[in-house]
């Protein structure tokens, strides 16, 4: 399992990477490969509000679907649209595979997630 | 969680364990896409351990079975199989069956993991006096070996003349791999296949062998997300999707397989009259249209009127498209018709196309 040290995680398993007032978010090499194969990525709108713990968006693997929630509040400013043809990237990538970037209202939010170490630890006890 | 005597190795080979019908098996070893695709191109093999099989014994078993399932095992000749709903006198589904004659007077029935307590129970509710009814499922491991090169995989384990074993025939105490068997040409992924029954103590050796014969990658190990979407693909029926108590066999577009003109059988009378009926559900084909994937239970609507429910649904790996099943109002189910499936609060459109999505050549 990768776990990257320049990320912020979520105990829903995504991963929060910022630059300046800005932030991309993806979901783990844990969350990726305990759906298996991606299939399908349901995008949300450019321009949506969202607040921390709100699902913005869906990946569904052969199997299941699942809701991805954003760890943090604010506007969505860009969506990945090369999910919509290639969802597997998020399987094969799924730390260069971004889903949205989003501009932060509350930066003081980011103190909440877990740094990589923490969040290696969460994954062990998740089995 | 009940555990089938391969569980040992499905953990060996990496297998991500899920619950299924009470047992622990694998969904997927490394990825459900390449599983399903080695099994269309290649060959692979299944644990289907949890099946159960129930034997039936006496000189009434012919007549015992011809009452009980709604196929006609008349004309069904010793080392052959034939498939078989099972119904409740209401027409709904009990379950469906595989029905082996192995002799005049016996006969192995192979039902769903799930339903084998109820099937069991069914059984002996419904027995006559010169019947035997025996729960036999401890007695076997069960693997699969699907794929067009299964064939070749199992002749280097096997002098058995497999080429002339005709589909749904079987034979009984086969030498493969100096472990006897009994083998049968069938499955459950729309490829050419064979399915064998095993003393459960000798299965993981077989298992060892089968993946170690033919050139590397020839046969792999495939979990039960692939079984899904390979028996979607070849819109082979699922008990508790296709088929449930409160589906009837007629409605799910198995009547080739539901005798009206044999004797008596439960639930014939209620089959017979829903199969004159010119309106009830009927079981169709479709592919989104929209971007989505239907799944099971999602709603099926034509304009503002609700026609029906999804029953089985996913993604399509042979075919790349975004596939289902539905029981709809037979008013809406004509080919190339539009509908909706609801997927998250939004109708997405889909259109009906003909089953089976994907027949081999």
């Amino acid at each position: 399992m990768i776990i990257k040290d320049d990320l912020k995680y979520s105990n829903e398993h995504e991963w929060v990477k910022v630059t300046g007032n800005k932030a991309y978010i993806g979901i783990t090499d844990y969350a990726q490969n305990a759906l298996g194969d991606i299939v399908f990525v349901e995008l949300p709108e450019v321009g949506t509000e969202i607040s921390a713990g709100d699902a913005f968006g869906v990946v569904e693997s052969v199997k299941a679907a699942s809701d991805i929630y954003s760890p943090v509040s604010g506007t969505i400013t860009k969506v990945n649209e090369e999910l919509i043809d290639s969802p597997e990237i998020i399987n094969e990538d799924p730390y260069g595979a971004w889903i949205i970037e989003i501009e932060l209202t509350d930066p003081s939010e980011l103190d909440e997630l877990m740094d990589d170490k923490e969040y290696e630890d969460f994954c062990l006890k998740e089995g | 969680m009940k555990k089938t005597p391969l569980y040992e190795k499905h953990i060996e080979l990496g297998g991500k364990i899920v619950e299924f019908a009470g047992w622990a098996l694998p969904v997927q070893y490394k990825s459900i896409i390449e599983e399903h695709e080695k099994v269309r191109n290649s060959a692979g093999v299944f644990d289907v351990s949890h099946m159960g099989e129930i034997l039936i014994d006496g000189t009434g078993a012919e007549e015992f079975l011809q009452h009980l399932i709604t196929n006609d095992i008349s004309t069904l000749k010793e080392g052959r199989v034939r498939y078989s709903p099972v119904c409740y006198p209401d027409g709904g589904t009990v379950d469906d069956v595989i029905v082996y004659k192995l002799s005049n007077q016996k006969y192995l029935v192979v039902v769903n993991a799930a339903n084998t307590e109820k099937d069991y129970q069914w059984m002996l509710d419904n027995a006559t006096a010169d019947v035997s009814i025996t729960n036999v499922s401890d007695n076997y491991a069960l693997l699969a070996i699907q794929g067009p090169k299964a064939i070749e995989i199992l002749k280097e384990l096997t002098t058995y003349p497999l080429e002339n074993m005709k589909p749904f025939s079987f034979a009984d105490k086969v030498d493969v791999s100096g472990i006897e068997v009994l083998i049968s040409r069938t499955g459950y992924t729309g490829e050419d296949g064979f399915e064998i029954y095993i003393a459960p103590e000798k299965s993981a050796t077989l298992w060892d062998k089968l993946l170690q014969t033919g050139k590397e990658g020839t046969i792999i190990p495939a979990g039960l997300g692939a079984r899904d979407t390979l028996r979607l693909e070849a819109a082979l029926p699922l008990y508790g999707h296709e088929l449930s108590k409160d589906i009837t066999p007629i409605e799910a577009g198995l009547s080739r397989f539901v005798k009206f003109d044999k004797k008596d059988f439960i639930g014939k009378k209620v089959l017979l009259a829903q199969a004159d009926s010119p309106n009830k559900r009927i079981l169709v084909g479709f592919e989104m249209i929209d971007r989505g994937i239907p799944r099971n239970d999602y709603e099926v609507f034509s304009e503002d009127k609700k026609i029906g429910f999804v029953t089985s649904g996913g993604f399509s790996p042979t075919l790349k498209k975004n596939i289902g099943m539905a029981l709809i109002n037979s008013e809406y189910a004509n080919m190339g018709n539009e509908i909706d499936i609801i997927i998250r609060n939004k109708a997405c459109k889909a259109k009906i196309i003909k089953l089976p999505f994907y027949s081999r050549k």
